[in-house]
């Protein structure tokens, strides 16, 4: 699978949500996007799963237009974080639907994450407690095998315990159905490991595209004498700097050999933090 | 061996010098079978792209060996190969931090060359 994303652009009344964003996603993958409230997440995921058009630009998945395409459809299962299903319809109901719907479903694994989770054939959505409709959301994203399975915060409500049982069952299911995993979320130190690559979106751009690993190697904490940081990161790519009386910290992208030679303190950066440094921005905005 | 990994260091590179300590600790031994991708994946709760880098960058410097269908193996020599290259390193990361430390505390050569021979003034 092979998602071409050009300069697309969504305009709601009064705000841009997308600016012409352009890059390609290649599976199978697990990619982790992220980013603040309100940077443009969920509209770039409603349009690749064909629920909205964009303003202008397009979106191809293996070369195909994704809105109105039944046969993409199939092979895209996205899960947001709530109002998945329609109220009225028993837990029963949605996953015969589901499963009638995507050609790759895993019957067996559905009830195996039905009776994990207690929930009941019988019930109706709108009897489920907001934990439960998050576990019903991701039974069927997990089970659908899509191609290209989107999760969006899928787990409002549930307990740290729940959801660490999601990320074991979605690294399985990973490894035997290798396939793009999409995962969107704010929870970002409890899931890092599982992205082999992270977008990072901010006022309705990609500000970032990167294998973790990657900024796991290059993003660095450099502490020292004000006087000393500045000259090591004059040539670097600064993400932000901190001062505390004569000492000083930088987060820079650049050489942590490099700066241990010049005899400065270096730590590495978690992606949740990196994050945070790169989207926050002036206070307040 | 560690039962979790740091967010802030390459991942494949924990699992490659886990395996590298392993080796030298004498924990894994020539011929034995080292965990695979998908069990190292499933334990750290990490991307199996990710440990397989670690493990694959062992193969190509000559560590580990693939047997098909059965998995990786210690390769002979390997540990041999590993000591050399962490006897090049020995100085620069166990020596001058521990000469550094010495200067900035005033210890004298002569205390410290007693302190390396177990004698603690």
């Amino acid at each position: 699978m092979r998602i071409e994303v050009k300069n697309l652009t969504k305009q709601y009344k009064g705000k841009r949500a997308l600016n012409n964003i352009t890059f390609t996603l290649e599976g199978p993958k697990i990619y982790g996007l992220l980013g603040r409230n309100g940077a443009g997440k969920t509209t770039f995921m409603d349009i690749l799963s064909g629920h909205i058009l964009a303003t202008s630009g397009e979106i191809q998945i293996n070369g195909e237009n994704p809105f109105d395409n039944r046969k993409l459809t199939e092979s895209i299962c996205l899960i947001q974080e709530g109002n998945n299903f329609k109220k009225e319809l028993r837990v029963g109901q949605v996953l015969r639907m589901y499963a009638y719907f995507y050609p790759k479903w895993d019957y067996e694994l559905a009830e195996e994450l039905r009776e994990l989770y207690h929930l009941k054939q019988n019930t109706k959505v709108k009897h489920l407690s907001k934990g439960m409709e998050s576990a019903l959301g991701i039974i069927v994203g997990l089970a659908s095998n899509a191609p290209i399975t989107i999760f969006d915060e899928p787990y409002i409500g549930l307990d740290a315990a729940a959801r660490k049982t999601f990320y074991d069952i979605l690294l399985e299911q990973y490894e035997q159905e290798k396939r793009i995993i999409i995962f969107s979320t704010h929870l970002i130190d409890e899931v890092s490991l599982l992205f082999e690559e992270v977008l990072i979106m901010q006022d309705g751009e990609v500000i970032l595209k990167e294998e973790t690993d990657h900024l796991r190697r290059h993003a660095c904490a450099v502490s020292g004498y004000n006087k000393e940081v500045k000259t090591f990161i004059a040539d670097k790519e600064i993400i932000k700097t901190r001062t505390l009386g004569q000492m000083m910290t930088a987060y820079v992208y650049g050489d942590s050999e490099e700066a241990k030679q010049q005899g400065l303190h270096v730590e590495g950066v978690p992606i949740q933090d990196l994050m945070i440094y790169l989207t926050e921005g002036e206070r307040g905005a | 061996m560690k039962h979790s990994l740091d967010d802030s260091k390459p991942i494949y590179l924990q699992i490659k010098e886990q395996l590298e300590d392993a080796i030298v600790e004498k924990r894994l031994q020539t011929g034995d079978r080292v965990p695979s991708t998908n069990e190292f994946a499933s334990f750290y709760k990490i991307n199996p792209a990710t440990a397989a880098k670690g493990i694959n960058e062992l193969v190509q410097e000559d560590i580990l060996f693939k047997r098909r269908g059965v998995g990786m193996f210690v390769k002979e020599d390997a540990r041999q190969k590993l000591v050399a290259n962490r006897k090049k390193t020995f100085y620069e990361n166990y020596i001058l931090p521990l000469k550094n430390e010495a200067e900035i505390l005033d210890i004298s050569e002569e205390e410290l060359f007693h302190m390396l021979k177990g004698e603690n003034l």
